[in-house]
């Protein structure tokens, strides 16, 4: 009983991170949010009794793709929408 | 227990479905290229989940071999989504590496990200 | 309006797609005299390999993790071919500026036990959940932590690329060493121990020790690529 809570709230969060993702114009929100998409889909891995598969998708999903995607937004811009530039709190040093 | 099949195969198909849909709406409808990227990340994603839960057995274990579980083989789960997966998730990585460093060529020469503009822009 | 459409045409797809798959159940043996029990009794009993997953993608189906390492590859060579024409030089970095202390002091406290246990997840890779790629990819994000806390940390790009050939002509020669001795390519050639042993499984732990190398090798070169890229 408690690992149908339990898979419910994680599919849950999955979609709502995921409509997050594409929604959002902001894209560093939007990259983190895939970030923790690709956290929770792992945990769901592990409860439907795969292991390996589960350590993979954490590794490369959690880390590797969200720094891709953070250097290439930095190189790029980092809005959608490109004249929209709200007032976005840097630190210079 | 009737019950229990009925919730979990809705929600896990459910979602696996609702996963790629919507990585499919951020590819087609979305207008920075940054975005469809991410949409065909997603898109992966959900591929993966359904493949993983065709292969799931009701109360079954990891199909793993140790000192004390050497005659479970009936209600082991099928291993064979599993290898797959492993590969197809390694290669989704790939495949979005190489397409971001496209995306930042595109934007050294067009100084722009938005596909309705680099149309216009013939040469 | 296009998005009216798209909304109505990927709705009728996923009415059908969900129908199918409530068709085919969640939870319930699919085949009843498929290829899995085939593999599951001769992973126990001709191999000796307890983890399944394992012997499938190195035994059962080694030539299309050979297919898989040869597209790894093209992806890094592409990689490096597309963004080639604005580098830093080794000592500055797309950086801004440079992490606190704590960050500092705990990176180099964690770096040496993330690369032995990524290690050890590809050398037991036929005993317990792991494998090639999970360790290589454990260890890629061992450097990667250490490349953005320090300025001046440096990895030699020569020698990755050495690693990784080398670590792929060692995978194709076991290979050929299979197909000149016995009649198929890949076949297992070393005498296979008991279950649950370091030294069992026959060629399965070499492979998978060389695809940990490649996998690490090379997306620790993806990722210094990509980080070296000038504005």
């Amino acid at each position: 009983m408690i690992y149908i809570i339990l898979t419910l709230t994680l599919l849950l969060l999955m979609i709502a991170s995921a409509v997050y993702a594409i929604w959002q114009k902001d894209l560093l929100y939007a990259v983190i949010a895939s970030g923790i998409l690709s956290l929770f889909l792992s945990i769901v891995f592990l409860i439907l009794q795969a292991p390996d598969v589960a350590l993979t998708e954490a590794a490369i999903g959690v880390a590797l793709t969200t720094i891709i995607f953070i250097i290439a937004i930095r190189n790029t811009v980092r809005f959608e929408d490109e004249h929209d530039k709200k007032n976005v709190k840097t630190t210079t040093k | 227990m009737e019950k229990y099949l009925n919730i979990l195969n809705i929600a896990i198909y459910g979602s696996a479905v609702l996963l790629m849909l919507i990585g499919l709406y951020g590819a087609l409808t979305k207008k920075s290229l940054i975005k469809i990227v991410l949409g065909l990340s997603i898109l992966d994603s959900g591929v993966h989940l359904l493949m993983i839960a065709i292969g799931y057995l009701k109360d079954g274990t990891a199909p793993i071999f140790s000192p004390g579980n050497e005659d479970k083989m009936n209600i082991m789960v099928d291993p064979i989504p599993q290898a797959l997966v492993l590969t197809a998730i390694v290669i989704g990585f790939g495949v979005t590496a190489v397409a971001l460093s496209l995306v930042i060529r595109l934007y050294r020469h067009h100084n722009t990200l938005r596909i309705d503009e680099i149309k216009k822009l013939k040469w | 309006m296009k998005k009216v459409i798209v909304l109505i045409s990927l709705g009728i797809l996923g009415f059908y797609l969900i129908d199918i798959f409530l068709g085919i159940g969640f939870g319930v043996p699919h085949f009843t005299n498929g290829v899995k029990d085939l593999y599951l009794s001769n992973s126990k009993d001709t191999l000796k390999v307890s983890n399944v997953v394992t012997a499938i993608v190195v035994n059962f189906r080694g030539f299309d993790t050979l297919g898989e390492v040869t597209v790894l590859f093209l992806a890094s060579t592409a990689l490096g071919g597309i963004l080639y024409k604005k580098r830093h030089h080794v000592g500055e970095r797309s950086v801004l500026f440079p992490a606190s202390q704590v960050v500092m002091s705990g990176a180099k406290l964690l770096f040496p036990s993330i690369v032995l246990l990524g290690a050890y997840v590809f050398i037991h890779g036929h005993l317990s959940p792991g494998g090639g790629f999970q360790g290589g990819t454990i260890i890629a994000t061992g450097f990667l932590l250490m490349l953005l806390t320090y300025r001046n940390y440096s990895v030699s790009h020569n020698r990755l690329v050495y690693f990784e050939s080398l670590a792929g002509i060692l995978f194709v020669s076991i290979g050929l060493v299979g197909y000149f001795s016995k009649g198929s390519f890949l076949e297992n050639v070393l005498p296979v121990g008991n279950m649950n042993e370091l030294f069992s499984g026959g060629v399965i732990g070499i492979i998978y020790i060389a695809v940990g190398f490649k996998v690490a090798a090379e997306l620790t070169g993806i990722i210094y690529t990509v980080l070296h890229e000038k504005d």
